[in-house]
């Protein structure tokens, strides 16, 4: 043992005050307890249980200590047991920062439940802190009464320094106000991969596992698909194999058999009461990718994904390679403007071009998407939306870059915008990004963040045969042919792909003469063309629905306006504010331009009107220019998505003021 | 299909109706009638061919051919041509670039397009100047060129377009004067016919910005005793008796220039033309200035797998092969992994 921690008595060192055992806790006796569970799980549940209606777990560690690894499995595992789910993984940009530095931490969220659960949770009810930076990083999030699972193994003089702590934070109380399981996770890997073949060193890494094990036996989860996992992840290394299914037995043994006082009991989470259907666990990158070939095929058209790898879009890029036979080409392109061009290139050539990127690749996506609006062809251009400006926070999230889709180009260049609410609702919008761009011959920005890239939450398949077509008709009627004519109710011009026989024609960025599209500098065709490209998106309004409300109507008084993935923490806040009596309603926009038609009146319905975002105030500057209304904003820009509390909170004070 | 008789076209049946904007004398317009005349000439199908342009005079050339086309933004034309390349590569792409647009602003697209070997003809028309903004220096501008811009003279070195696409990995590099119709519609042909990325250089007049930088090229009294023009297997002879050659230099490894009968040279001594070797085609497309004749013709051409080749290696199901409306085959993505039922 290191020689700061010789006096700890043993490996096991819980906090005795058991006035601070979390509140929530009740136990419950068996046969209650019996009847609400998932029978998966009934076989191995411990004999002391506490039931609780939800959890919020987060495991902290060095970047290399496999903390996102432990945080999938453990979610895949959560997701089986029934319950529903939202996950944060949060990293940071460094590949491999130094070892035990406070920069160097990652960490992964996870909360589930046996009701809704919207947001990764405010606080937390159980932290996993592999070394002295993971936990001074992340304890301050810990509810208190929480429990502390730390890897003694870890702590010493040196991994201490490293944290900048100048005491340690394991003698003298110093962790008084937690629970805290304070276990030599390092030692007892070593110890339970002795026999497995790998070298000192290969077998310390595999103490995530260890923790994992433990975990899953504290939250009473099973672990059997994560050891199925392992049998494919580590085929080809048996000794790692071997040493990872040893190292997760021992942990889960462990919690099972060191006869842990009451106040560490294994809890139990009942499953949540979700639709009827098949599920699976989807992060935002994977539902944007299915979402993204399933608009193309229901276009009938071929995905051309161009991209240049970019955090935290890259992702797409790698998920749309796997699925080349489902008809994706994926492009990697030599910058983002090629990445822009070659998606243009693409649509041009009668595929659907569709490139991603993150705040900075979007600024140099901007002059080709001004000339897709211009040539008006079909292009999807994915933003997963970073902290900026320039580099900004490469892995942190934030909402910044609405003006940017909707305002930033040059001249009058109007796009179609939306953006996605949660993981799975990232299906749902790239299919309407596909619907939208080849309907109105537009390019379409759809939003999401670096919340959204990562985060994970349970996915009803859907049924692909089910969806609702909208397959492209190639113009191919050389009869009175005119690129630049126009679809009455859509003022969509024609797509015709080169190759079509007796069609050959011009397009290009220079403005085009209406109907004939050739090169026209005249005043009054400038005009009207500006008019007609403006009428064509803002038509977009009649073809999506109504906005409809999330909690309450227009009898309440005040009304909560969100977008994008602030909608789990907004609903949340504004649930919580309508059981306490409060006359809020709240609404959540997929369509940020055009704004849905009926908005403005719906605005107007309302005394006060808040638009909480992570920005400093883009979508309530734009509410208030397109219907000169009074609202006001609720902003965050911290790199991380809102918690509950802080929205219950400022929107009290907004409407107590 | 309704394909019309295409090798019935002449020249004037790939004229739009659209009235040709260059400034009159600029050499576009030889480019523009060349390109014309040897679509008509190896039966070109307009409905299956497809001019991609950046920005620039050179830029507009899409606008004048009744072909399809896309006049998209500056130095970008390679990008959106690969994309075009990827939803179709049975078109019959040709991108018109000049010297601004493809050796600054779109230096680094002209890169890729070349070392992918995407199937297009990539043609620079290459006036050593910035004609459209009127007449600043451009990347290829010869040390010392007086501009608006340079009012004492640039100072910045020349790229030397040539060089740069040898160096880009192309795999058929070939040079044409503007006005030197023979030559350059011989290339243009070539050009077309290669699978792959073909680049062409084409020195091109600006009568208004850098008049006469090329006139060595071009005046019928001189040019003969300034061009080789390179022929695959052919003696690299010049002059206006073909009485000098190029040979390897003594000592060296470089080229020089000999005169048949000078010092027991003969015509043994001076080199045969080998389009596949890149050493020589990089010693040749050098060559040119006061000292040295300008190499026009194939100067490299050494054909390898092309872009779209290397993608269908590698990707499993060709759209083509995939006929699955229903959306089906999606069940496969959308299930993969873990899944649960809840009921």
């Amino acid at each position: 043992m290191p020689a700061l921690l010789v006096s700890r008595p043993a490996s096991c060192l819980v906090n005795p005050s058991p006035a601070r055992k979390i509140q929530r806790l009740q136990a419950l006796r068996l046969d209650a307890l019996h009847k609400c569970l998932n029978p998966m799980t009934q076989s191995s549940v411990p004999d002391l249980l506490s039931e609780t209606e939800d959890l919020v777990v987060r495991f902290a560690g060095d970047s290399g200590d496999g903390v996102q690894v432990v945080g999938q499995q453990y979610t895949l595992e959560t997701a089986l047991a029934g319950n529903d789910l939202a996950t944060f993984p949060d990293f940071p940009a460094e590949i491999r920062a130094p070892a035990g530095t406070l920069f160097g931490v990652s960490a992964y969220q996870i909360h589930f439940g046996s009701r809704d659960i919207r947001t990764a949770g405010d606080d937390l009810d159980v932290l996993v802190a592999f070394n002295p930076a993971a936990l001074k990083t992340n304890v301050g999030d810990l509810k208190p009464g929480g429990l502390l699972v730390i890897d003694t193994g870890a702590f010493n003089e040196r991994s201490l320094k490293k944290a900048d702590y100048d005491f340690d934070p394991l003698i003298d109380n110093r962790l008084d106000q937690w629970r805290v399981l304070a276990v030599d996770i390092t030692a007892m890997t070593r110890a339970a991969v002795v026999d497995c073949g790998v070298s000192t060193r290969e077998a310390a890494r595999s103490k995530n596992f260890f923790a994992l094990g433990l975990v899953l036996w504290l939250t009473s989860r099973h672990r059997e698909t994560t050891r199925e996992w392992m049998q494919g992840k580590f085929a080809s290394s048996p000794a790692v194999l071997a040493a990872n299914l040893a190292a997760l037995d021992a942990g889960h043994a462990w919690g099972e058999t060191a006869e842990l006082p009451p106040e560490v009991g294994a809890v139990h989470v009942a499953p949540a009461s979700l639709a009827e259907g098949t599920y699976r666990n989807i992060n935002g990158t994977e539902a944007l990718s299915f979402g993204l070939l399933t608009g193309a095929r229901l276009a009938e058209l071929e995905l051309v994904y161009c991209s240049y790898p970019i955090t935290p879009a890259s992702n797409m890029l790698h998920a749309l390679t796997q699925l080349a036979q489902y008809g994706v080409q994926t492009f990697q392109a030599e910058d983002e403007i090629a990445a822009a061009c070659a998606a243009l290139g693409a649509s041009y050539g009668g595929s659907l071009g569709a490139t991603g990127s993150s705040g900075p690749g979007l600024a140099l996506k901007m002059e080709t998407i001004g000339l897709a609006i211009g040539a008006e062809l079909p292009m999807v251009i994915v933003n997963a939306q970073r902290g900026g400006p320039s580099t900004g926070l490469p892995t942190k999230t934030e909402q910044s870059d609405l003006f940017q889709a909707v305002l930033g180009r040059n001249a009058d260049a109007p796009v179609a915008v939306v953006a996605s609410r949660s993981a799975g609702d990232c299906f749902e919008t790239a299919v309407e990004a596909v619907r939208l761009a080849v309907t109105y011959m537009t390019p379409v920005i759809l939003l999401t963040d670096g919340y959204l890239a990562n985060a994970s939450e349970p996915w009803l398949i859907p049924d692909p045969r089910k969806l609702d077509s909208f397959k492209v008709a190639f113009h191919s009627d050389p009869e009175g042919f005119e690129p630049f004519s126009r679809d009455e109710t859509t003022l969509a011009r024609p797509w015709v792909k080169p190759g079509t026989p007796g069609l050959a024609h011009r397009i290009g960025g220079i403005e085009r003469a209406d109907g004939s599209g050739n090169i026209s500098y005249d005043p009054d065709n400038h005009q009207l063309m500006t008019q007609l490209r403006r009428n064509k998106i803002d038509g977009i309004a009649n073809d999506i629905p109504a906005q409809g409300y999330e909690f309450g109507d227009e009898s309440d008084s005040t009304l909560i306006v969100g977008w994008g993935s602030t909608w789990g923490p907004i609903q949340s806040a504004v649930q919580q504010l309508r059981s306490t009596g409060m006359r809020v309603a709240s609404t959540h926009l997929r369509h940020l331009w055009p704004l849905p038609a009926n908005l403005g009146s719906m605005l107007e319905q309302f005394d006060r009107v808040i638009v909480p975002e992570m920005n400093d105030g883009q979508l309530v500057k734009l509410l208030r220019a397109q219907y000169a209304i009074d609202a006001t904003g609720i902003n965050k820009v911290a790199g991380q998505p809102f918690r509950i509390r802080e929205l219950v909170e400022s929107i009290n004070k907004e409407v107590t003021t | 299909m309704n394909a019309p008789d295409a090798t019935a076209l002449k020249a004037k049946d790939f004229a739009t109706d659209q009235e040709v904007r260059w400034c009159p004398g600029c050499g576009d317009y030889a480019i523009l009638k060349t390109m014309r005349k040897t679509l008509a000439e190896i039966g070109a199908n307009p409905d299956n061919t497809v001019f991609v342009s950046g920005i620039g005079c050179a830029a507009r050339f899409p606008y004048y051919m009744a072909t399809y086309g896309f006049h998209t933004i500056h130095g970008r034309a390679a990008a959106v041509a690969t994309g075009l390349s990827l939803a179709n590569d049975d078109l019959d792409v040709w991108v018109v670039s000049g010297d601004g647009d493809s050796l600054s602003i779109g230096a680094n697209h002209l890169l890729h397009v070349l070392r992918r070997n995407v199937d297009v003809q990539y043609l620079l028309f290459n006036n050593e100047i910035y004609g459209l903004t009127k007449g600043q220096y451009s990347p290829t501008s010869r040390p010392g060129t007086r501009s608006p811009s340079s009012p004492t003279g640039s100072a910045d070195a020349p790229v030397h377009a040539v060089s740069y696409a040898l160096g880009c990995g192309a795999s058929f590099v070939a040079r044409a004067v503007d006005v030197g119709s023979a030559v350059l519609g011989d290339v243009l042909k070539r050009a077309r016919d290669y699978r792959g990325a073909s680049f062409v250089e084409i020195l091109q007049n600006c009568i208004v910005y850098n008049d006469g930088i090329f006139d060595g090229l071009t005046d019928k009294k001189v040019l003969a005793d300034n061009t080789v023009v390179a022929r695959h297997g052919e003696k690299l002879l010049f002059g206006k008796d073909n009485e000098r050659g190029l040979a390897l230099s003594s000592g060296g490894f470089g080229i020089e220039v000999v005169t048949l009968g000078e010092n027991g040279i003969t015509v043994d001594d001076v080199l045969v033309h080998d389009e596949t070797n890149p050493v020589l085609a990089g010693l040749l497309g050098k060559l040119g200035g006061p000292e040295t004749p300008t190499v026009v013709g194939v100067i490299y051409c050494q054909p390898r797998a092309t872009f779209a080749d290397t993608r269908r290696d590698s990707s499993s199901v060709p759209s083509s092969e995939r006929d699955v409306p229903d959306l089906s085959d999606l069940n496969a993505v959308f299930h993969a992994g873990t899944v649960w039922e809840v009921n």
